[in-house]
């Protein structure tokens, strides 16, 4: 499934990276402990946070995380978004919590699994 | 893109504590040089961790510090050095969520008490040494794994 369905689907908005969408998304990962995300989080996944600073950019960027949604309504500084624009990052917004999006999103991306 | 790694390949980079800011770059740009010498995906991904790490402690902890680097064909052997306050007990301090990072920092989601375990995890060697007032030096060295396919190839 793509970003672009992904946010069309839990009605994510996007603040950065919007040409970048298209790319498939396999998994999810919930942290806001940034060694965390470098040691478990796997490449094209989305990672559910509620930091907002630029380091998340960096993470991401090293991961090659296909995309960061922030949670709880919160917004991204300036120099996040300003990074994430630079380095191709996309940056969704929700007002929902953490909970919520991991919930929904593990249902889209494995829906087979728990009807089993 | 063909590997050239006949010859030992060295770098290095200069990072300037507190900056947040800037933070990654180094890393990043290790990255890069490793995916277009055609390194092994597996490799890349410890060396990208354990380069991060060091460069978020020496942002996070020192006044300054450089992070050297050696690309040959065994191994990639990453050298961080920094002028910071050291370590005043390395055992404690290798242990996961043991941490001394201030609160403003854990608000950002370091200083979780990984850094230092992510680093020795992903490396084959990790060596650490520290003098209180003066600094650390952490040297990890990861060996290359060939039999994996590098991203290049398995891009192709």
């Amino acid at each position: 499934m793509t970003i672009a369905e992904i946010a069309e689907r839990l009605n994510l908005t996007p603040v950065t990276g919007e040409e970048y969408l298209h790319r498939e998304v396999s998994d999810g990962y919930v942290s806001d402990l940034l060694s965390d995300v470098m040691a478990n989080a796997k490449k094209d996944c989305i990672w559910i946070t509620l930091q907002t600073h630029e380091n998340t950019v960096a993470v991401a960027v090293l991961k090659e995380i296909a995309a960061v949604v922030i949670v709880n309504g919160r917004k991204p500084s300036d120099v996040t978004i300003e990074k994430a624009t630079e380095q191709k990052v996309p940056i969704l917004l929700t007002s929902r919590t953490a909970f919520e999006i991991a919930g929904m999103l593990y249902q889209l991306l494995h829906a087979e699994e728990i009807q089993s | 893109m063909k590997e050239d790694l006949s010859k030992t390949i060295e770098g290095s980079f200069h990072i300037v504590g507190g900056d947040f800011i800037r933070a990654g770059e180094a890393s990043t740009a290790l990255k890069k040089q490793l995916i277009d010498l055609g390194i092994e995906e597996e490799t890349i991904r410890k060396v990208s961790i354990a380069t991060f790490e060091a460069e978020m402690n020496i942002i996070i902890y020192a006044t300054a510090g450089i992070i050297r680097y050696t690309i040959t064909p065994e191994e990639i052997t990453i050298i961080a050095e920094d002028m910071g306050p050291g370590i005043e007990d390395i055992e404690l301090a290798m242990q996961e969520g043991y941490s001394t990072a201030p609160d403003w920092v854990r608000e950002m989601g370091w200083g979780a008490g990984m850094g230092l375990p992510n680093m020795k995890k992903n490396s084959d060697i990790f060596r650490i040494e520290s003098v209180v007032g003066e600094g650390t030096t952490v040297e990890m060295v990861i060996r290359r794994k060939k039999d994996d396919h590098s991203r290049n190839s398995r891009e192709a």
